[in-house]
């Protein structure tokens, strides 16, 4: 499958890669390093338009939500946007998505690959419910601006419009260089920034404008970095969500994988106030301890982790806080765990990976081993995000 | 992306290259590959000792995307290896016949040099790539 703006990638010097069906750029010829500091820097734009995204409607559409996903949207006020996952009878992940409450109607974003997944999901639970579903897929267009200037430069596209004052996790309807688009101030990277909806017949002509926005240089800095949102690839968007540790589906979660595992309770899930799929079994699963958590880890020796590695108890030493008990269940050198994503992070220098360990590997400050083409290297388990942006205000 | 060709080196299909030096041979990588591969991260390079053999994999580049082997374009022991990799593996795409070299090895047959492509036949046989 092609995005709408599959033709302008080729034309301006994409490397292109299979992600899930879709036919999307990895990179530019400026490369994933580039685009990731850029982000970080000044600005950089996401074609994101892979991404499923339903419009939810109708007299029932808050009840149905409640009952669909995690988060108690009763409490979400228009205007405003929330984290949540759609779970299954067991508490597993069906996927991770964003939901945006508008004045009367709701907009839920789902990951591509899950986005046949999801609908059917949804209209096989709308039973019973007055509610429409909507797949927005066709007619509109999704990209995300995300870095320090992306206010900046979206603003000098949306004159008489407050588009720079939008507070964080929020939606509103703008004109943004003369088209009417839905912003949402949500994002994948750890910056401040935008995804931006917008008429499919337009992408084009908007994706061109706010490349070429220009921006005041930056006079904090001593080299002047440049304020122009620079295209940027898959590559960079992944590196950039593992360096804040937002999860990925398929990496860090997945239908057998449960929210308390994956540390996404305080972030997507509201036990109380609304009843909702997989929410009995998440309460059961909240009374007993867990086997595995998921974890970050930085190499203490080079190598680059990377998505299935083994995870080991490092070689020739016991586990801090392993018992005696253990009956070698988690001696030297055994397998404790599974890489989710590794990388060598841009922002930090540092080898960095996530995963999933046996809870007595998790506390941080624990040593472990990932196995790369079958040596052990050195690892410590460290706090998550890896990185935090200086840019929230 | 047009890629420069080192005219005093020898290429293998494989797109390791290799200078000539008395006994001893330095290899690389070629600028094509390390424009394949993008921005190099990590590279793990043979112990000085070693033995490596002809088209057997002998290194590993690692680049954002992937892991890739190296295959020796000789057969030859490692005498030195380019310790500035391990903390600049980058060298290898800003310079990938010059401060981006992976290994000096001692030749064991040197006539086997001669069965590599000379700069022209590099460049013929990537413009088929």
């Amino acid at each position: 499958m092609r995005t709408k703006l599959h033709d302008w990638h080729l034309a301006h010097g994409a490397r292109m890669v299979d992600f899930g069906g879709w036919d999307m750029p990895v990179q530019y010829e400026t490369g994933p390093r580039e685009e990731h500091l850029r982000v970080r820097e000044a600005a950089g734009l996401f074609d994101i338009d892979h991404m499923g995204r339903v419009e939810v409607s109708g007299a029932d559409a808050e009840a149905f939500l409640q009952h669909v996903q995690t988060w108690d949207v009763s409490r979400l006020a228009p205007g405003r946007a929330h984290y949540s996952l759609l779970l299954n009878d067991s508490g597993g992940v069906v996927d991770d998505i964003f939901i945006y409450r508008r004045e009367s109607s709701w907009l839920l974003v789902i990951n591509a690959a899950n986005a046949p997944k999801d609908i059917a999901w949804l209209a096989a639970h709308a039973v019973g419910f007055q509610v429409y579903i909507r797949d927005l897929r066709e007619e509109t267009c999704l990209a995300a601006l995300q870095g320090p200037a992306a206010r900046e430069i979206l603003q000098a596209l949306a004159p008489g419009s407050d588009v720079a004052g939008m507070g964080f996790h929020r939606v509103a309807e703008h004109t943004v260089a003369g088209a009417r688009v839905v912003l949402c101030t949500t994002g994948y990277t750890g910056e401040p920034g935008f995804e931006i909806l917008m008429p499919a017949r337009e992408c084009t002509r908007l994706w061109e404008a706010v490349l070429e926005a220009g921006a005041r240089p930056s006079s904090r800095t001593g080299t002047p970095v440049p304020r122009r949102a620079l295209p940027c690839g898959l590559a960079a968007r992944d590196s950039l969500r593992a360096e804040v540790c937002l999860p990925l589906y398929g990496n860090e979660m997945d239908e057998t994988t449960d929210p308390l595992a994956a540390g996404l309770m305080r972030a997507a899930v509201r036990l109380e106030g609304h009843d909702f799929i997989g929410r009995r079994a998440l309460a059961a699963l909240a009374l007993a301890p867990l086997k595995r958590i998921l974890v970050g880890f930085e190499m203490t020796e080079p190598g680059v982790p990377r998505h299935g590695y083994v995870i080991a108890a490092p070689a020739g030493r016991k586990a801090a806080g392993a018992g005696a008990g253990g009956a070698g269940a988690s001696g030297a050198g055994a397998e404790i765990g599974k890489v989710t994503t590794g990388l060598f992070s841009p922002s930090t220098g540092k080898y960095l990976g996530m995963g999933y360990v046996k809870a007595e590997h998790s506390a941080v400050g624990s040593e472990v081993s990932i196995i790369i083409r079958d040596s052990h290297k050195a690892a410590r388990i460290v706090e998550r995000p890896f990185y935090t942006s200086p840019h929230w205000r | 992306m047009d890629s420069k060709v080192d005219q005093g080196v020898r290429y293998s299909k494989t797109h390791e290259w290799v200078r000539v030096e008395g006994g001893e041979a330095v290899i690389g990588i070629s600028d094509y590959a390390q424009n394949k591969l993008c921005d190099i991260v990590f590279v793990e390079l043979t112990a000085v000792g070693r033995e490596m053999k002809v088209g057997a994999a002998c290194m590993v580049i690692e680049s954002v995307k992937a892991a890739e082997e190296v295959f020796a374009p000789v057969t030859g022991t490692v005498t030195a290896r380019n310790e500035a990799l391990v903390k600049t593996p980058e060298l290898v795409n800003s310079d990938p016949f010059g401060k981006g070299w992976l290994v000096r090895v001692k030749l064991a047959s040197p006539s086997e040099v001669n069965a590599l492509m000379d700069a022209a036949a590099y460049t013929s046989f990537i413009a088929t790539l």
